[in-house]
């Protein structure tokens, strides 16, 4: 997918602008935030940190483990019949699934949600080889039909009003007008049965892969990941590399966090653990499966102080509490993986130079930690993104002037004074607004007021009249 | 309370009672709300404190180190440890300045070998004002009083709430004074959209972002909203005075003096 990451600004802004949005959105994540909340901690606040605590440990320990525990991962879906592939790049694992389906000649696609497919842009790679390619979860149906991109990493259409999604539905689908959303599910899915039954080959994401058993797990809502792995012949899934876990167990407790944190759910209403195509004793499934091993910058990733943000199961739980995101929808960030977390895995994969203002989308109030099924810092990795920026000389010029400027009068008590002196004769000045770059500020707000006496001239007039006081007899 | 940010490294630091306590007054205190500055003075004498003000110091350093400019950051905090090497006891009446110092000053300073001692001393000896209170002294009671009645609620500065794991250590300050009664406001854990250089470097996001908190101060149907960092109450009333409209926020120092001038007299 291309990067219009380095736009973040401008694109905020007409976001900001965007009266839909701004009512979907907050709609949207005021509802996730406060079902996650909920969900997490139904069990008391200690349980809730506990566990935590406990997903935390288990994703660090496999990222740890990650080397072995991808190559028992191979060799236990190998012989569970999985066909195990590694793909480098984006173009290696969108040429592997093409090559599959000529090789099945696979012609009608049915896919289930899946973030690394919108990361490597499958869909147009199949299509430009004659593939006919339908997403089936419903949101990104919406997005597909709308000839959009998901805004959020679980609720692809988070951006989307009820009225606005009504009227994609009647004008290319002819739906009968309805504006009851259970209505418009319902029409969708009678339309999709129809494609699920025709469908050749499925493709699929993956939320974990189990290493001691070779097990691909997915979790759904919809019951279309169901269709998409069974119905048809041949099941591709394409998983990052990253979301290798060790045990049953460890996967047993991230599969309690990731549907509390997501949508705030115990569970997700289904829970898949695919171990191989259909043996001879089964009435169905697929006759073929794939597990296509995506890296795509992330080994990139796991060699530098970075590599915890590959503990991400992909909840969403930090766009819904980010303060930010609530305001800028998810299309502001420019690529597939938008908020908190995508300010930070955007340029670790695509280049920091791609993404250079979304370090800076962020006022590190934390909330994004806070809500963190497995506890990334990410205001820290944003910080230190920061500090990258500025060591590449990729920091606007007038800020590196300024910065110095800051550090050159603030790092000695003589100068530290002088300007502050300065700046309270300036606020004598009557002004509207501040000059250059500054000038955002009186925008929104009124300058701020330099008292005519500092603090330290107060202390030390309080100090002297106490001497005084002190040298009375 | 959303706090599970509270930091290891400060959970076992030695008792700072009856020791000298040194006033990080902060920067922007000392510049822009003087007045606040005499009223952490006020409260933490009225509690037989002993303080003083280093007059070396000048800023923490965070606007370069958020900004991305380790280096300039490094410089201005290497003058704040100049300036409080011989301290005892750090208190400051900024939740953010403190996190400075105690999470990243251990960090910025990691290699170096002529501060780096100083860094972590300075780190495990600093205090926001209400949790030297609260946690370091362990008074909750300041047998202070309000002239008159009040509502109060808590916009709870990001960085306190989340770094230090603050919250409960001001509500139980204000709690305590007589006339005083807390209000939940749940909006109060949201960020005003501050964000040090993010306020003019994203100023329309930040703009936005102010405007959703403004509003929630409108709706918190409270007579006064407290914080604990200057920045934000900079920004949320330099909004609401753009705004044209009359709600202010105050600093949490500025209250508890207000209600230590007042105070109920000692039996």
């Amino acid at each position: 997918m291309q990067n219009r990451s380095n736009d973040f600004i401008p694109a905020a802004q007409v976001a900001i602008h965007d009266a839909d949005l701004q009512r979907a959105v907050s709609f949207g994540t005021n509802a996730g935030y406060t079902r996650r909340r909920a969900a997490m901690f139904a069990a008391g606040e200690a349980h809730g940190q506990a566990l935590r605590r406990q997903a935390a440990a288990i994703r660090r320990n496999c990222l740890n483990r990650l080397p072995e525990l991808l190559a028992e991962a191979e060799a236990n879906m190998t012989a569970n019949g999985i066909r195990v592939l590694w793909a480098i790049d984006a173009e290696e694992a969108n040429r592997q699934v093409v090559e599959i389906a000529r090789r099945h000649d696979a012609r009608a696609v049915v896919k289930s949600k899946s973030m690394v497919t919108e990361e490597i842009g499958l869909n147009h790679a199949l299509e430009a080889a004659g593939c006919v390619v339908l997403e089936t979860d419903l949101g990104e149906y919406i997005v597909q039909l709308g000839g959009e991109t998901p805004s959020h990493i679980v609720v692809p259409i988070v951006h989307k009003t009820r009225e606005s999604i009504r009227d994609l539905l009647i004008d290319r689908l002819s739906m009968p007008p309805t504006d009851d959303a259970e209505e418009m599910a319902r029409f969708v899915r009678e339309t999709l049965r129809r494609d699920f039954l025709a469908a050749d080959m499925g493709v699929s994401g993956g939320n974990f892969i189990i290493a001691e058993t070779g097990s691909l797990c997915l979790v759904s809502n919809e019951g279309n990941a169901r269709l998409v792995t069974s119905l048809p012949r041949v099941h591709v899934a394409l998983v990052g590399i990253e979301k290798v876990v060790a045990t049953v167990e460890d996967y047993a407790t991230l599969t309690q966090v990731l549907p509390r944190s997501a949508t705030g759910q115990a569970m997700t209403v289904y829970t898949h653990l695919i171990n191989g195509p259909r043996r001879a004793n089964e009435p169905d499934g697929p006759e073929h499966v794939y597990v296509i091993l995506v890296d795509n910058g992330r080994s990139g990733i796991y060699a530098t102080t970075y590599a915890e943000a590959l503990a991400c199961i992909r909840c969403g739980a930090c766009l819904n509490g980010c303060p930010v995101y609530q305001v800028t929808g998810g299309h502001a960030y420019g690529w597939v993986y938008p908020g908190p977390i995508g300010a930070v895995v955007t340029p670790l994969l695509t280049g920091l130079e791609n993404a250079s203002p979304l370090p800076y989308a962020s006022t590190l109030c934390g909330m994004c930690k806070e809500v963190c099924p497995v506890d990334i810092d990410l205001p820290r990795m944003l910080l230190d993104l920061r500090a990258d920026l500025v060591a590449m000389g990729r920091s606007e010029a007038v800020w590196t002037v300024g910065m110095k400027a800051w550090a050159g009068g603030v790092g000695s008590p003589a100068t530290y004074q002088l300007g502050g002196r300065m700046a309270a004769l300036a606020g004598k000045v009557v002004i509207g607004s501040l000059p250059g770059p500054l000038k955002g500020w009186t925008v929104y707000r009124t300058p701020p007021r330099f008292a005519k006496k500092p603090f330290r001239r107060l202390w030390a007039e309080r100090q002297s009249r106490r001497e005084e006081r002190d040298e009375q007899p | 309370m959303g706090s599970n940010g509270r930091d290891s490294v400060i959970d076992d630091r030695p008792s700072p009672r009856g020791k000298r306590v040194s006033l990080f007054v902060t920067c922007m205190v000392d510049m822009l709300y003087p007045e606040t500055g005499m009223a952490v003075v006020d409260v933490l004498e009225h509690l037989g404190v002993a303080v003083d003000f280093p007059p070396g110091q000048t800023c923490c350093g965070q606007p370069g180190f958020n900004a991305g400019y380790r280096r300039e950051a490094k410089q201005v905090a290497t003058q704040f440890l100049k300036a409080f090497q011989d301290a005892e006891v750090i208190v400051a009446p900024s939740g953010s300045c403190a996190a400075m110092v105690r999470h990243e000053y251990p960090r910025l300073f990691a290699d170096d070998p002529l501060w780096g001692d100083t860094a972590r001393r300075l780190a495990a000896i600093t205090w926001e004002l209400t949790e030297f209170i609260v946690e370091g002294l362990g008074i909750t009671d300041l047998r202070g009083r309000l002239p008159a009645p009040q509502t109060i609620a808590f916009h709870d500065a990001c960085h306190g709430l989340r770094l230090l794991g603050l919250g409960q250590a001001g509500r139980a300050l204000v709690d305590k004074l007589e006339n005083a009664a807390v209000v939940e406001w749940e909006p109060g854990e949201i960020c005003c959209g501050f964000g040090g250089l993010f306020s003019v470097k994203m100023a329309d996001v930040s703009g936005a972002m102010l405007h959703k908190k403004i509003d929630a101060i409108e709706q918190a149907g409270a007579d006064v909203i407290v914080t604990g960092d200057v920045s934000c109450l900079t920004h949320i009333n330099g909004g609401l005075e753009k705004q044209g409209k009359p709600a202010r926020v105050i600093h949490i120092a500025d209250l508890l003096a207000e209600g230590v001038r007042h105070a109920k007299p000692v039996e």
